[in-house]
């Protein structure tokens, strides 16, 4: 799996769990929440939907790996192909 | 002691035939019942889906929520903040300008949370039951505070906000709560009255099944609910809600408000005698408590609001507490709302006054409907059956909520005269 189609699945998570949010045009390098009315709740929701989707865990220490689609995609990339 | 007068100003809701006071009005003279039949789960045989009827509302969440305040509250939440909306607005405060921190919000829930917890069990049901797919909102949804805090959220409201358990009384229940909080001084402005969700629990209708007070009728699901009527078997589910804007009476005036009504008299007593089973004695004393706060006698009625579920044995027992309090009253005049929209649960007490509030402009009390025979047993003379009835004057209502654990509540309204 590409980082790209790992961004694309956050992308998706987000637009399901902040239907309000508009996803299109995000910038890869800059964090989610200086983009996005996203709260910690949201994160949390991010978190439970890679774990019910995708059998993805994402340990609490490593929250701060999913700031931006870009960390996402770093940190997640390993983990999807790993699977 | 002075005790301010407390009126109410505005009102909003959803019931399941109506958005508005308007619409609901409409309906309850019109004879319009809206009760459907609905998927629920484990209620076919073996555990299969099976239909039940319930009152269902079809207002616009989307008219005052995002997409994901939907998505993350509860139902319980978005109708208490519909029904709140509703009523600022219908209210005529200069809301954004007010000062949000004088603003009480007193929600009465018969129970809240069994939606969502059921709804999660069924989630980790499909992840064989490992509790790491256990939803992090399930908490803040199913706090009992969750309507009322729901309200505040969404309106930036930062007075004290809390729900009232009350049982089936609690949107009286509600409304008591918000007048003594506006009499000690502890808030302005009140938002006050009652919601309900049960409808999305399978747990309520299993319960009232197992009681032997789940409702069914052949073949029309408005039919069900039937207070009074000889065949009647049970309760209807129903979803819905009511909130109502509550003033001191000089507030109110300094403002220009239209105001719709005063609460002069209310009480709420406990039977202290069983869980489910009603008792008239404790209901008829409950009446005539609120009768002496509001200083009046009974035969100043004119319409008393019954809490008749459509139970057997439930609706016999309020007509006794009735006969006893106002036999003796050629005008005042006994109806019933949960015929057209089943039983709101927490919502009841306050959707069914405000069907009747309109009574102090029209002067129409709109009947019970549903009754094609008539239950010798609950055949109080003065019984609105089937048409409504017009009268003189209606300048004062009696509102009876009943709930388990035998709370009792009625809520005393008069027609406002300066």
């Amino acid at each position: 799996m590409t980082e790209d189609q790992v961004q694309q699945i956050v992308i998706d998570i987000i637009d399901e769990i902040a239907p309000d949010e508009d996803t299109t045009g995000l910038k890869p390098e800059v964090n989610l929440r200086d983009q996005m009315d996203l709260d910690s709740m949201d994160f949390l929701d991010i978190v439970m939907e890679l774990r019910k989707q995708h059998g993805i865990e994402v340990p609490e220490e490593d929250y701060p790996e999913l700031a931006s689609l870009k960390s996402c995609s770093d940190y997640l990339t390993p983990k999807f192909n790993a699977k | 002691m002075h005790q301010s007068r407390i009126v109410i100003t505005g009102v909003g809701l959803t019931s399941p035939n109506g958005n508005s006071l308007e619409e609901y009005r409409k309906n309850l003279l019109d004879g319009v019942a809206r009760i459907q039949m609905i998927d629920m789960r484990y209620m076919g045989p073996k555990g299969a889906i099976g239909q039940v009827p319930a009152g269902v509302c079809d207002f616009d969440p989307k008219k005052h929520q995002t997409r994901k305040e939907l998505r993350v509250g509860t139902r319980a939440g978005s109708i208490a903040i519909y029904a709140a909306r509703e009523a600022i607005a219908s209210s005529g405060l200069d809301f954004e300008n007010y000062d949000k921190s004088r603003i009480g919000v007193y929600v009465g829930t018969t129970e809240h949370g069994n939606v969502e917890t059921e709804n999660e069990v069924y989630n980790i049901s499909k992840f064989d039951y490992d509790t790491k797919f256990w939803t992090h909102h399930h908490n803040p949804r199913t706090v009992a505070n969750n309507p009322a805090g729901e309200i505040t959220i969404n309106t930036g409201i930062t007075g004290p906000h809390y729900t009232i358990g009350a049982a089936c009384a609690a949107g009286n229940a509600g409304l008591i709560q918000a007048l003594q909080m506006l009499r000690l001084g502890e808030v302005d402005f009140a938002l006050a009255g009652g919601v309900s969700e049960s409808i999305q629990s399978f747990g309520i209708f299993a319960g009232f099944k197992s009681q032997g007070a789940l409702g069914t009728h052949e073949t029309d699901p408005n039919k069900v609910s039937r207070p009074f009527d000889k065949t009647r078997n049970g309760i209807v589910v129903s979803e819905g809600g009511c909130i109502y804007t509550l003033e001191r009476l000089e507030d109110a005036q300094a403002r220009g408000a239209n105001i719709m009504a005063e609460i002069i008299g209310y009480r709420i007593n406990s039977d202290a005698s069983d869980y489910v089973l009603p008792n008239p004695e404790r209901q008829a004393e409950c009446m005539h408590q609120a009768l002496a706060v509001a200083g009046i006698e009974a035969g100043e009625v004119d319409i008393v609001n019954t809490h008749a579920t459509s139970t057997p044995m439930g609706d016999i027992q309020e007509m006794k507490a009735i006969a006893e309090v106002f036999g003796d009253c050629p005008t005042t005049y006994i109806n019933n709302t949960k015929s057209y929209i089943g039983h709101c649960m927490g919502a009841a007490g306050a959707l069914e006054l405000a069907g009747n509030l309109p009574s102090f402009q029209d002067n129409i009390i709109h009947p019970t409907i549903n009754v094609e025979d008539l239950d010798p047993e609950c055949a109080l003379a003065n019984l609105v059956i089937n048409e409504p009835r017009k009268v003189d004057a209606v300048k004062v209502i009696l509102n009876n909520s009943f709930g388990m654990l035998g709370i009792n509540s009625a809520l005393i309204l008069k027609k406002f005269e300066d």
